[in-house]
């Protein structure tokens, strides 16, 4: 008998039942909840007469709808601030543990989980949002699920779904100086496409996955459904321990040992076979910029922006020329020559403590360009931004022109006022750079915390290796 | 849930690959707390020249004419042709719901993002994949002949067009939903004996996993 792949074990862990056509019903350990996607859930339970079926299970907080200014006047805009309400209102209805608003430990769902070890290896975590994918950087099974799923789970504790095929990336060597982890999977995405992980849990493998701190980790998994995968996962190790070892809801004493020996398990056995294996070469990435319209389309730092004229696919090249045109670039230009109206560092990507790191060690006695109408920084959660403020990166970014605010998804989306205006372009470290995402008419260029800090100084890209004073 | 059992109507086609749900309902349209309503914003930053807030007045809205569901010769369509990848991107149903309230009631493409195939069948929506070669034929079929219709018959599992007839797959269990119009949570619910023997079994091997999340 062949072993298992540390999704097989995570999903045979938590089937309650299965039917002959495949349909099983898995227990969900975890359930993260915020405004947008549970409203309707809400109502729903509501007016079926059922409860959640384990609230404890629940962690909810207010991230997308929040200002990332002065909240002590609450939300301006009524419509963002009745969503929130309402949520509110269902987390004391159903007496759900919620980090509203004012809460020191508010922040994007998708940091706040593993900061408190609400996120814990072997789980399974749901939550409405397509980036509960970052979860599975601690082996979890970790999906994004719709709304009438969301409604599903609360009343049952139970997902239906099928089993997925498996896929292994796996990324050999290691990666250069200033080749962080958002560069590795950019430049997966770039390799395997949005659909390629389609229909699959991807689990992410190899010595430069291995070499990535915890915040590495849940960056690649994050975009995992950027590449198409509803989930993403990384196996067990010394770093997911350490990382979780005294975190609020982590279990702890005797029951942290049990813990422990348990999740020296959840790694793929050696002779495990995935459905597809993809293997990419660790020392040959670049630090990568997205030029289109989608995750895919990536070239590194060095590169120029494509001629769709090259591409033998017409469907791809249509969508290459139409991606040019709603960014406004010509194929050949330099992606050095691209010069920025605003620089976002934050989202349920990258705005974790290592990331504020990495972007202040390169602003560091800098200003930023005079060129740029904005440069923002907005920390992943409330302890983030303590945390940062702790080590003064506030006053290195305060200080290079940057605008430090309070946790939010802000303008990785832009529903609450942090938004593009039409026509201008943003170095992001965000997920998405599809149409009118940071804002209608705005133009995104993905890219790690160190490449859009260094392309705030410069004005445009550069590569982060090559700065200097 | 609304049933899907079979349908005819006029096809639009969207030729477009890698259709975002972010295109198919742009964020400011998320902050309703209500699942109906969505239809008017449906493909909102294409379909018009201005900028949609919630709210408001779409009626005195200036319409793109180049988008597809603004041609006339498309007007009143309910199954629209689409590219590989369609609907991904966010988790966000609000899709589903808004191309169930502008009028859709199934998609036919090669390919679809996991989530949002997930969420069409939760509002009776059919998500239909078809062979790319197939796809493109229909392409080039709806845009040659005027008021081109389609039959679907998801029993029989079937697409009509004006020439052939083609076969789709579909998972059985979610056919079995759709044809019925069944509820997800009562069908699970039937199991609860089953869920609550799972979390006693699961309760002796990990105890740590259901400590909760209790105030701390």
């Amino acid at each position: 008998m062949t072993g298992k792949t540390l999704y097989e074990k995570l999903w045979d862990a938590h089937v309650v039942r299965a039917d002959a056509d495949g349909t099983a019903l898995i227990y969900i350990d975890r359930h993260l909840v915020h405004e947008v996607t549970s409203p309707q859930a809400f109502e729903g339970l509501k007016l079926a007469g059922r409860q959640p079926w384990r609230a404890s299970s629940i962690l909810a907080v207010a991230d997308h709808n929040v200002p990332t200014t002065d909240r002590s006047q609450g939300i301006a805009d009524p419509v963002s601030r009745l969503q929130v309400e309402t949520l509110d209102t269902n987390a004391r209805d159903y007496h759900l543990t919620y980090f509203n608003m004012n809460d020191r430990r508010q922040g994007i769902v998708h940091v706040i989980g593993s900061e408190q070890g609400a996120t814990l290896p072997g789980m399974t975590v749901v939550c409405g949002d397509s980036h509960t994918s970052t979860h599975g950087a601690f082996a979890t099974l970790a999906m994004g699920i719709g709304t009438s799923e969301v409604e599903h789970v609360l009343a049952t504790q139970c997902l239906l779904t099928r089993q997925m095929k498996t896929l292994q990336v796996r990324v050999e060597g290691q990666v250069g100086p200033g080749v962080t982890a958002k560069d590795i999977m950019l430049a997966i995405i770039g390799e395997i496409g949005t659909v390629g992980g389609t229909g699959y849990a991807i689990e992410f493998a190899g010595e430069a996955i291995r070499a990535l701190s915890m915040e590495g980790r849940m960056t690649i998994c994050n975009m995992s459904i950027e590449a198409g995968a509803r989930c993403g996962m990384v196996a067990v190790d010394d770093t997911t321990i350490e990382y979780l070892r005294g975190r609020p809801y982590a279990p702890q004493g005797e029951l942290w040992d049990c813990a422990v020996d348990a999740w020296r398990e959840l790694v793929s056995d050696a002779d495990a076979v995935f459905d597809k294996v993809v293997v990419l070469d660790g020392t040959a990435i670049q630090p990568q910029v997205s030029w289109g319209t989608s995750p895919e389309m990536v070239v590194s730092v060095g590169g120029r922006v494509p001629d769709p004229s090259e591409e033998a696919d017409p469907v791809k090249a249509e969508g290459m020329q139409r991606a040019l045109q709603y960014m406004d670039l010509v194929p050949g230009v330099p992606i050095s020559a691209i010069t920025l109206d605003r620089i976002f560092i934050g989202s349920c990507t990258n705005a974790r403590i290592e990331d504020l790191r990495a972007a202040a060690s390169v602003v560091r006695g800098r200003k930023i360009a005079p060129t740029l109408k904005q440069a923002m920084v907005v920390p992943g959660s409330g302890l983030v931004k303590v945390q940062a403020e702790a080590e003064g990166l506030d006053q290195v970014f305060i200080e290079a022109g940057f605008e430090w605010r309070e946790p939010g998804c802000s303008m990785c989306l832009a529903m609450n006022a942090d938004r593009l205006q039409p026509g201008e372009r943003c170095a992001s470290t965000s997920n998405r750079n599809f149409e009118g995402r940071q804002g209608s008419g705005g133009r995104t260029h993905l890219v790690s915390p160190a490449m859009a800090a260094a392309a705030a100084i410069a004005g445009h890209f550069v590569d982060v290796r090559e700065f200097s004073s | 849930m609304k049933a899907f059992t079979q349908h005819t109507g006029r096809v639009v086609p969207l030729d477009r690959a890698n259709v975002d749900t972010d295109a198919i309902i742009p964020k400011q349209f998320l902050k309703s707390i209500k699942r109906t309503g969505f239809g008017v914003n449906l493909f909102d930053d294409w379909r018009y020249l201005d900028k949609g807030e919630p709210g408001g007045d779409n009626t005195q809205r200036p319409l793109n004419p180049d988008f597809v569901l603004n041609q006339p010769r498309y007007a009143g369509a309910s199954i629209l042709l689409a590219r590989k990848n369609f609907g991904c991107g966010s988790s966000r149903e609000h899709a589903v719901w808004a191309l169930d309230d502008y009028g859709i009631r199934a998609v036919i493409a090669p390919s679809f993002a996991d989530i949002f195939h997930n969420n069409s069948f939760k509002s009776g929506l059919l998500p239909v994949e078809l062979d790319e070669a197939v796809v493109e034929r229909l392409f080039r079929e709806v845009e040659t002949q005027p008021g081109y219709q389609l039959s679907i018959d998801l029993a029989e599992q079937t697409i009509t067009t004006p020439s052939e007839t083609l076969n789709f797959a579909v998972d059985s269990f979610r056919k079995h939903c759709l044809l019925n119009g069944l509820d997800d949570i009562g069908l699970t619910l039937q199991h609860a004996d089953e869920i609550r023997a799972y979390e006693q079994r699961r309760y002796q091997q990990a105890p740590w996993l259901f400590a909760g999340v209790a105030a701390k």
